[in-house]
C-alpha cells in the first residue's frame, strides 16, 4: 500500500521552476531515496512536502488523505517526521531538552515526554550527551540529535534530510545502521543524500531528478547505469564508457 | 521553600518599615516585578522581544479609569477587566505582529504602543485626552495597595513558574531557539507565541489598572509611554536576566532604587544637578550588564559568586 504519493509537484520561485512536476510514489516499510546533482530541487520537495513552502501546484497525499496545504505544525502531528539539511538543533537546550520538546507532540506531560524522549535517545545512542547543550555538540552528533527528536514525535514516515553529509567514515556506518533500525521499526523512509555509499546500500527504490524534473525512477542498480543519471553527474562523455 | 520564605519576608516588610515613602517605593518595586516578569515570559523565554509593553500596562490603566468615570463602576472591578482587555489587545497585536520575525517583531510591537498613546491623547470623549482621568483613591494607606501588588506580583512569578515547567515552557524556548525546527517538531509557533503574549499582556495589563487604582491619576503620557514603561520593562528585565524566573523582580528592586537614588539626589545628600543623572545612569548601568553580565544579574550570579569568593581571603590575608 503507498504510504506517501507526489502528484505532479511544481514550485516556482518567481520566475524560477524549482521543482517543475515530480511525481511518486512511497510503499509503507519502504526507503526512499531521492538523488540529483547540487540544485536539483530535492530539498525543495521536502520542503513541499512539509509546507515549509507552499505548492505552486500538485498534490501531496499521505495514507490516502491529501495534505496538500496542511500546516507544518500539523503535518507533523499525523506523522511525518523531517531533519534538516542544514541542522536546526534548539542550541541552547540540553539534548534531553531538544528531544523532550518534540516528544510533546504525542503526549502531555513532562514525566510522559521524557519518557519517550529517553527511549529515542537510546535507540539512537546519544545518552552519554543527554544533559549536554546541543550548541556544544560536533557535527555528527548534532546530524544524529536531528534524528532522534524525528523520531521522538513517533512518526510513520521520516525525511531524512543528507544525514550522512559531513560525517566521517565511521560515523558513516554508523548512521546507515540507525537508519536501518529505524526502518526495522516498522517507519518509512524518504532519504535526500549525496553520499552514494549510503544510498545505493539502503534504498529500496530511487528517484534520481535534475533541474526540478525526473530523470529515472528504479532500484539503485538501474538508476545508477541509466545514461541520464550519468549524463546529469558525470557529464555527456562518461556516458558510453 | 525558597519562594515562600521570600514571600512571607515580602508580606512582613512594610509592618516593620512603616513609613509611607518606603512603601511607596516597595509597590512601585512590586509593579515592576510585574511587567519585568511579564515582559520576561514573552521576551526572555519565547524569544519575541516587545518593544510595547506600555500598551498592556495602557489599556489595563485605563480599563479601569474608563469604567470608573463613564459607569460609575468600582475601579476595582476594572481591576478585574484590565487583564482581559489587555488580552484582547494583545491577541490582535499578536496576530498582527507574530507575522514578522526578529527586529521586525520589536518595531512593530514599539508601533503599537505609539499608536496607542497616541488614540489615547486624541480621543478625547472618551478617554480624556491629555487632561487624564481622576479617581477617588478606596484607602488612605498604602498597606492594602501594598498586599494587593504583592498577591499580583506572586500570582504572576507562580503562573510564569508553572508554565515554564510544563509543555509550554518546552515549546516557548523552542520557538525561542529556531521557529522553523520548532513547527517541524509539531509545535503550533502560532498559537503558542499567542499564548506567551496572552499570559503576559494579562499581568501587564492587571498592574496597569492597579496603577490607576493607587495613583489615582494617569494619563496618555504616563502610561503609554515608550520610555517610561515599554523600554523600562526592557531594562529590569536585561539588568535581573532574561530567561531566569527570579531576574526581572532583581531587575526591578535595582531599577526603582537606583532611580529614586538619582531622583532625590542621594536623598538631598549631593548636588541638585546630580538628579538629572538618572538617564544616563541607566544607560550605563545596561552598557555595564550586557558587556560583563550578559545574562543579568540573576542569570550570571555564579560569575558574580565567584568574583566576590574569590576577592574575600585576599582581603583577609
Amino acid at each position: 500500500m503507498n504510504i506517501f504519493e507526489a502528484r505532479n509537484l511544481v514550485k516556482f520561485f518567481g520566475g524560477l521552476g524549482a521543482v517543475n512536476g515530480v511525481s511518486f510514489k512511497v510503499e509503507k516499510g519502504e526507503i526512499f531515496g531521492l538523488i540529483g546533482p547540487n540544485g536539483s530541487g530535492k530539498t525543495t520537495i521536502f520542503n513541499l512536502i512539509n509546507n515549509y513552502y507552499p505548492v505552486t501546484s500538485g498534490k501531496i497525499f499521505f495514507n490516502g488523505k491529501d495534505i496538500t496545504g496542511i500546516k507544518t505544525h500539523t503535518i507533523c502531528k499525523l506523522g511525518i517526521a523531517r531533519t534538516f539539511q542544514v541542522v536546526k538543533p534548539l542550541a541552547r537546550m540540553t539534548v534531553l531538552e531538544n528531544v523532550t520538546a518534540s516528544a510533546f507532540c504525542r503526549v502531555n506531560t513532562i514525566k510522559e515526554a521524557q519518557k519517550l524522549a529517553l527511549e529515542a535517545i537510546e535507540f539512537c545512542g546519544l545518552e552519554h550527551y543527554k544533559d549536554q547543550r546541543a550548541k556544544g555538540l560536533p557535527i555528527g552528533l548534532r546530524k544524529r540529535l536531528e534524528i532522534t527528536r524525528a523520531l521522538a514525535t513517533q512518526p510513520e514516515l521520516i525525511l531524512l534530510d543528507e544525514t550522512a553529509a559531513g560525517l566521517n567514515p565511521k560515523e558513516l556506518d554508523q548512521a546507515i545502521e540507525l537508519i536501518k533500525e529505524i526502518n526495522g521499526r516498522d517507519i518509512t523512509l524518504i532519504i535526500v543524500e549525496h553520499i552514494m555509499k549510503v544510498i545505493m546500500t539502503i534504498s529500496n527504490r530511487i528517484l534520481a531528478i535534475n533541474y526540478g524534473l525526473p530523470l529515472a525512477e528504479g532500484s539503485p542498480e538501474e538508476v545508477s547505469r541509466n545514461p541520464e543519471v550519468i549524463k546529469a553527474y558525470l557529464g555527456e562523455e562518461y556516458v558510453k564508457g | 521553600m525558597g519562594p515562600i520564605f521570600v514571600f512571607i519576608l515580602a508580606a512582613v516588610l512594610p509592618l516593620v518599615v512603616n513609613h509611607d515613602y518606603y512603601q511607596h517605593l516597595m509597590i512601585l518595586v512590586l509593579i515592576w516585578v510585574v511587567i519585568g516578569s511579564s515582559w520576561n515570559l514573552l521576551a526572555g523565554y519565547t524569544g519575541q522581544v516587545s518593544f510595547g509593553h506600555a500598551a498592556f500596562f495602557g489599556i489595563g490603566a485605563y480599563t479601569a479609569g474608563i469604567l470608573n468615570t463613564k459607569l460609575a463602576l468600582s475601579p476595582w472591578w476594572g481591576m478585574a477587566f484590565g487583564g482581559f482587555t489587555a488580552i484582547i489587545l494583545g491577541v490582535l497585536i499578536g496576530y498582527l505582529c507574530f507575522r514578522l520575525r526578529g527586529p521586525y517583531f520589536a518595531l512593530a510591537t514599539l508601533a503599537s504602543g505609539e499608536i496607542l498613546r497616541l488614540i489615547a491623547n486624541n480621543w478625547t470623549d472618551f478617554t480624556e485626552g491629555m487632561v487624564g482621568i481622576l479617581i477617588m483613591q478606596t484607602f488612605v494607606s498604602k498597606l492594602p495597595y501594598y498586599y494587593i501588588i504583592l498577591c499580583i506580583a506572586a500570582g504572576c512569578i507562580g503562573v510564569i513558574y508553572l508554565a515554564m515547567n510544563s509543555k509550554l515552557g518546552y515549546y516557548f524556548v523552542s520557538i525561542r531557539e529556531d521557529q522553523d525546527a520548532a513547527a517541524s517538531l509539531g509545535i503550533n509557533t502560532t498559537l503558542y507565541k499567542n499564548v506567551s503574549l496572552m499570559i503576559s499582556s494579562f499581568f501587564t495589563g492587571t498592574a496597569g489598572a492597579f496603577y490607576m487604582n493607587y495613583m489615582g491619576f494617569i494619563d496618555p503620557s504616563v502610561v503609554f509611554s515608550l520610555h517610561h514603561i515599554s523600554i523600562q520593562a526592557i531594562l529590569v528585565g536585561i539588568i535581573g536576566g532574561v530567561a531566569t524566573l527570579w531576574g526581572p523582580a532583581i531587575g526591578a528592586l535595582v531599577m526603582v532604587g537606583i532611580q529614586e537614588l538619582f531622583r532625590t539626589a542621594v536623598f538631598g545628600l549631593a548636588p541638585k544637578w546630580v538628579s538629572q543623572g538618572h538617564a544616563l545612569a541607566f544607560g550605563l548601568l545596561v552598557v555595564l550588564t550586557i558587556l560583563y553580565l550578559s545574562n543579568g544579574l540573576v542569570g550570571d550570579w555564579p560569575k558574580i559568586k565567584k568574583v566576590l569568593f574569590r576577592k574575600a581571603p585576599q582581603e583577609t590575608s
